[in-house]
């Protein structure tokens, strides 16, 4: 028998691939599932799975809401010194918010994260004044800017989940210490940064792009050249900022875009009209409710270059395309938070 | 008598090394002994060396290590000289190219200085090694297939970081040296220009690569076939047809209907290989150029598929009246 190595290999594969099949099957506990979301062919599906599901749900779950309240009687700028932007709630209401607020923000804290406990009424603490301009801001997200958020609204519990500072925020990215001379380059790109999906792209989108969100627009509107001055350098900010988005809401590009033209609007899906005023609501949330509060933050509420703490998607999304699974806390709310009052 | 295998190469005949036809005139000798792999003879030829190297290969080899000197500094510079974070993070470094801001300028060393010397000293070294494929085939008498294949390869290259940068005006359109960084760019590529997969080069391009790599398969995999008939003595079959070029043949022309000859094959493969980088390049240069919007060309020349509209109109915000961009 002058074939015997052969025979012996076949033997040992013969032992070894049912073995490496079924290690291979075990790894596959948990299953992918793929929804179709656009037309056949132009592979818009998105993908989940039952662990995915489970861990979202576990992450968004919702705190029971603070029993209804009575909106009668005296209101509570009446009853109470020095409120401010609660003034209009009945007192049965406003202490419910308060006590809703200290659930969502500052559970451990108490109401001393916010308040002097000697005086309430005192506006010594810098958080109450940070505290007052985040109803505003609520109040904003929940009015105005309803094309981004709908009937859904969000609460203070939407982005913060029980902690004083929410757990995804930004601030502007020196990136970190380059050797200095000739050799700085200084690119503001090419580094693993988590919040833009690892990618090697400029990893700070969100100064410029949230400020002026027009130049997010990169891909030519003609076929042939007609003196589109959009740099690759740019289209690689846009695209950073795409990634953040799609990490942001554990999504991937085609729920909002058709991957044949990303540009085209006539191609892509409801969704990316969402996006759109989101992108705006968060320029607006940070340029008009966060960035003037620079004055009042602590150091420590603030990045290295002396800007605090920003939101960006992540911020309210947490890795769900409807943040808290779509569950409107504010319904249970809206008396305090729904829209500013009458001349606020 | 031995057994032909076609895996490894089992059996290794082994004599005194081969130096070969001599080169009647050589400009330099030929560096260092011949020895001998076991491990590489199952591969290929066990015979390893001696290495000519040549004014061409000596200058090609110092240009190259400038260029890979000037792009390594520079990435770890930009951690800050720490070797941890160099060899953590060198898949996401780079060596980027000038900002568009200066146009086809010289810059300052750290705001794209680095990069463009870096390509200087690339290119000189991938030129003057594209010189030494070319004069050592002259040298042995060869044709200068492998050089112009080579050629090609570089065209591609020159397109993507000189002559459509330089027809653009800007530096900035150029490729970036690293890992990852090299790959965003691709991407971003794409998308500023309106998906390249309309681009039809592009297409004739990606046709040719896994054209290649599919001939490739068919090619090797015939020849391992007929192995037991001598068919990998393909030079002899080209002149003098024996049943391994007649069992081949005929294999195909059952299973397809049509065969290459042992001699044409080899076009077919050289042909596909030096098409892939040379039709790629050509879209690349009408990239930006001619071509602004890929999708937008396919669209007006009826190339794109259109799809059925949503259910939803979808409508471009910014374009409401009232509304901000």
């Amino acid at each position: 028998m002058t074939r015997t190595p052969t025979t012996r290999l076949r033997r040992l594969g013969a032992v070894l691939l049912p073995i490496l099949l079924s290690a291979g099957l075990a790894g596959c506990e948990d299953t992918t599932e793929s929804t179709q979301t656009g037309y056949r062919g132009t592979g818009m599906v998105q993908f989940t799975s039952p662990a995915t599901r489970e861990a979202l749900a576990l992450a968004n779950a919702i705190p029971e809401a603070q029993p209804p309240a009575s909106d009668e009687g005296p209101r509570a700028s009446e009853l109470y010194e020095n409120v401010q932007v609660l003034g209009h709630l009945s007192d049965e209401e406003f202490l419910r918010t308060m006590t809703a607020i200290t659930e969502w923000v500052a559970p451990e804290e108490g109401c001393g994260y916010c308040h002097n406990l000697e005086n309430l009424a005192d506006d010594s603490v810098y958080t109450k004044a940070v505290a007052r301009r985040m109803f505003q801001m609520t109040w904003a997200i929940n009015d105005t800017w309803k094309p981004h958020v709908q009937e859904t609204g969000v609460t203070c519990y939407t982005c913060h989940r029980g902690q004083p500072v929410p757990a995804n925020v930004w601030f502007q990215n020196p990136g970190p210490q380059e050797a200095q001379g000739m050799a700085r380059t200084d690119t503001g790109q090419n580094l693993a940064e988590p919040s833009i999906g690892l990618t090697s792209l400029p990893y700070d989108p969100f100064t410029t792009l949230f400020a002026d969100p027009a130049q997010i627009r990169v891909a030519s509107t003609t076929r042939l050249p007609s003196g589109s001055d959009k740099t690759i350098q740019q289209t690689e900010k846009t695209y950073s900022l795409m990634v953040h988005m799609s990490e942001g809401l554990g999504v991937n590009c085609t729920f909002c875009h058709n991957t044949q033209s990303f540009s085209s609007w006539d191609l892509s899906s409801p969704q990316r009209v969402t996006a759109w005023h989101g992108i705006r609501m968060v320029s607006d949330i940070n340029g008009t409710y966060i960035d003037p509060l620079a004055g009042i933050f602590p150091d420590t509420r603030k990045g290295p270059l002396g800007d605090p703490y920003k939101a960006n998607c992540t911020t309210c999304h947490q890795g769900a395309s409807k943040p808290l699974l779509g569950i409107s806390m504010l319904q249970d709310y809206v008396a305090a938070l729904g829209r500013a009052p009458a001349g606020n | 008598m031995s057994e032909f295998r076609n895996i490894f190469t089992r059996v290794q005949a082994r004599g005194p090394a081969y130096y070969g036809t001599l080169d009647p005139a050589p400009a330099w000798n030929r560096q260092g002994k011949a020895g001998f792999s076991h491990l590489l003879g199952r591969f290929g030829d066990a015979q390893i060396g001696p290495i000519y190297l040549g004014w061409t290969g000596m200058a090609s080899l110092v240009f190259g290590f400038a260029a890979i000197e000037i792009i390594g500094l520079n990435m770890w510079a930009s951690v800050n000289w720490d070797p941890i974070q160099f060899v953590r993070q060198l898949p996401w470094l780079a060596l980027e190219p000038p900002g568009p801001e200066w146009g086809l300028s010289i810059p300052p060393m750290a705001e794209g200085g680095w990069w463009l010397l870096a390509g200087f000293c690339l290119t000189a070294s991938i030129m003057l090694w594209w010189m030494r494929v070319y004069l050592r085939a002259r040298a042995l008498g060869m044709g200068t297939h492998v050089a112009w294949a080579f050629a090609a390869a570089i065209w591609l290259y020159l397109v993507l970081g000189f002559i459509r940068p330089v027809i653009m005006g800007s530096w900035s359109e150029a490729v970036p040296f690293g890992i990852f960084p090299h790959l965003d760019w691709t991407a971003a590529f794409s998308i500023r220009y309106g998906n390249l997969f309309y681009n039809p080069f592009h297409a004739l391009s990606i046709v040719f690569l896994y054209g290649s790599t599919l001939l490739f398969a068919m090619h090797g995999a015939t020849i391992l076939a007929v192995g037991r008939y001598g068919g990998e003595r393909e030079l002899e079959h080209i002149v003098d047809r024996g049943t391994a070029a007649e069992r081949a043949a005929l294999f195909w022309r059952w299973t397809m209907g049509f065969n290459a000859t042992f001699e044409s094959i080899h076009r077919w493969a050289w042909w596909f290989a030096v098409l892939c980088p040379l039709t790629g390049g050509i879209g690349i240069l009408l990239t930006g150029t001619a071509v602004d919007n890929w999708y937008l060309w396919a669209v007006h020349h009826g190339v794109a598929p259109s799809y059925p509209p949503s259910a939803v109109p979808v409508l471009d915000p910014a374009a409401a009246v009232g509304a901000t961009p």
